[in-house]
């Protein structure tokens, strides 16, 4: 179960999205959100939807992992659907008391779910083809000019590393933790919400203890590496930018346009 | 050029307590020198002060009385801290905390970009620490993809692509298997035959003492023998008072001894007392 999460999971490999700049894929993913934002009109998403199925084909992950990412928010995809079908004014299309389905709620519901679906791939592309360090040297580079106002860049870059390197290496001991506890006979499937929460106590408890013990042995390994902040630090990986990470830009920007140009043109169906 | 690479003097050290309790000695009045180049193991029980020790030969502990010289370098010196951190790297008892990049050879850069040290440079160092250990073709992999061998033997490289003069080893395959082991005591060895690193092996198991220059054997703080590993292991009786084992072939010819049967005292393994045993079969017919 612990081993579904696959936010901040990365495929290694060799395909232009890969090699592009991480600072341009984060810069470029935050475009496409605020893309998918701007389109009004259904067939806007479509522009959304093909540069998700080309980006894919091009980095070569497969199509299903848009599925594994999807499905630890289908609660939340679900929900606004609902939400937006049941509660948008409009044309009734089926009517029983107070609910009411309209038209309006239905279009709503599609472009909400379509929406959604679109932002959790794409961000996911972005963690997929970028390792967690280079996406956490990019949020670093990208920052660093905050810098100036005394905000920590490095130190908040340097504990996403760490937070993102010890995530396996935590979920695997939990995984022992509760093998352990169960061998004890501790029950942690059945029963009410508020038993199985207060089964997890005699996990947690020494996944803490562990955590703190972990952190405590890495910052002294991390002292015996000469490490003192971010001050003289220089880096292995420098960052350039090449053609394709230009080409990609203008590819954004043009779907971008496209999305402006279809808001005002064509006629939206709401 | 001072032969004594790191030298202990009249070491004392206690741990803080809580107010009020008084603080037991970890190590009392302790001298020790280790020689450029060499490769020592240190032996002793849980609690004999032997993790403590290692932790001086770095400046992670400062002692509370006496004091360490690393490389001629007083270790209480501010000033010397990064220098001395450069030269003598350390290699912890659990690889999982001590890397902390999620790509193997981006955690092996680490003490590099630490240092400030050029990227093309830091690229090639990299590389180069990356072969010794025999990791190089796992570079890319994630380290939570690796056995607990070779996430040592990354660890190793992190600390060898700083290019120290000597690398200390807390009871570093306490926590692999037997495999693992072999690969990490071969990689160490290597490092101390080929590039004359000085080593500092700390442990409690007999067969990696046994194939040291010297063996230095503590206990309550104080270091009860410090000698050649022959030398060492000849002292059965002295190494069994304070809890240690000897490695069972010499454990079995010092049995044998005992009941009258004329073997040498200072055989370390399984080879060595075959081999003794034959000739003493054939002098006997």
């Amino acid at each position: 179960m612990l081993k579904d999460i696959t936010i901040g999971q990365y495929f290694p490999g060799e395909s232009v999205v890969h090699r592009m700049d991480s600072r341009i894929k984060i810069i470029l993913t935050i475009a496409y959100i605020v893309m998918l934002f701007l389109s009004s009109n259904p067939a806007g998403l479509l522009v959304g939807l093909f540069f998700l199925w080309l980006s894919y084909g091009i980095s070569h992950i497969p199509y299903k992992m848009i599925l594994r990412s999807l499905r630890p928010v289908v609660p939340i995809i679900l929900f606004t659907g609902v939400l937006n079908m049941f509660f948008m004014d409009g044309d009734p299309l089926w009517q029983l008391g107070f609910l009411k389905i309209t038209r309006e709620g239905v279009l709503m519901a599609v472009l909400m779910t379509v929406r959604i679906i679109c932002l959790i791939a794409g961000t996911s592309l972005m963690t997929y083809t970028t390792s967690p360090i280079a996406l956490t040297d990019a949020i670093e580079r990208l920052l660093s000019p905050l810098g100036r106002f005394r905000l920590p860049v490095h130190e908040l870059a340097m504990m996403m590393t760490i937070a993102l390197r010890f995530i396996p290496t935590l979920i695997e001991e939990t995984d022992k933790i509760m093998a352990a506890q169960k061998a004890r006979g501790a029950d942690l499937e059945t029963g009410g919400i508020m038993q199985r929460a207060k089964a997890l106590v005699p996990i947690l408890i020494p996944l803490f203890v562990s955590a703190f013990r972990r952190a405590d042995e890495l910052a002294l390994a991390m002292e015996c590496r000469c490490y003192h902040g971010g001050e003289g630090r220089t880096r292995m990986k420098q960052l350039h930018l090449r053609y394709y990470d230009f080409v990609a830009c203008a590819f954004v920007a043009l779907c971008i346009v496209g999305v402006i140009l279809i808001n005002r043109f064509v006629p939206a169906l709401l | 050029m001072e032969n004594r690479f790191l030298r202990a003097e009249h070491l004392d050290f206690s741990y803080n307590t809580g107010e009020g309790e008084t603080p037991t000695p970890v190590l009392q009045d302790l001298s020790v020198h280790i020689r450029r180049g060499e490769f020592t193991a240190v032996l002793g029980h849980n609690g004999s002060g032997k993790s403590t020790l290692a932790k001086h030969f770095n400046a992670i502990l400062l002692p509370r009385g006496g004091t360490v010289y690393v490389d001629g370098m007083d270790t209480r010196e501010e000033d010397n801290l990064l220098n001395i951190r450069q030269t003598v790297g350390m290699v912890f008892q659990n690889p999982d905390n001590q890397i902390v990049a999620t790509i193997v050879e981006e955690d092996v850069a680490f003490a590099l970009e630490n240092m400030g040290i050029d990227p093309p440079e830091i690229r090639r160092r990299v590389d180069e620490a990356l072969r010794e250990v025999g990791m190089y073709e796992y570079r890319m992999h994630a380290p939570h993809q690796l056995s607990g061998g070779q996430k040592q033997r990354v660890a190793i490289a992190g600390i060898v692509a700083m290019r120290p003069k000597c690398i200390v080893l807390d009871e570093p395959t306490a926590m692999l298997d037997p495999r693992g082991r072999r690969e990490v005591l071969r990689t160490i060895r290597k490092l101390n035959q080929e590039h004359g690193i000085t080593v500092v092996l700390i442990t409690h198991y007999m067969d990696e003492a046994a194939r040291a220059d010297r063996v230095v054997v503590m206990n309550d703080g104080k270091v009860l023998l410090d000698d050649t590993p022959r030398g060492v292991f000849s002292h059965v009786e002295v190494l069994e008072s304070v809890g240690l084992d000897v490695p069972q072939a010499t454990k079995l010819s010092h049995l044998l001894r005992q009941s009258g049967i004329t073997l040498p005292d200072d055989i370390l393994d399984d080879e060595e007392f075959a081999a003794a045993w034959q000739k003493l079969m054939e002098v006997h017919g």
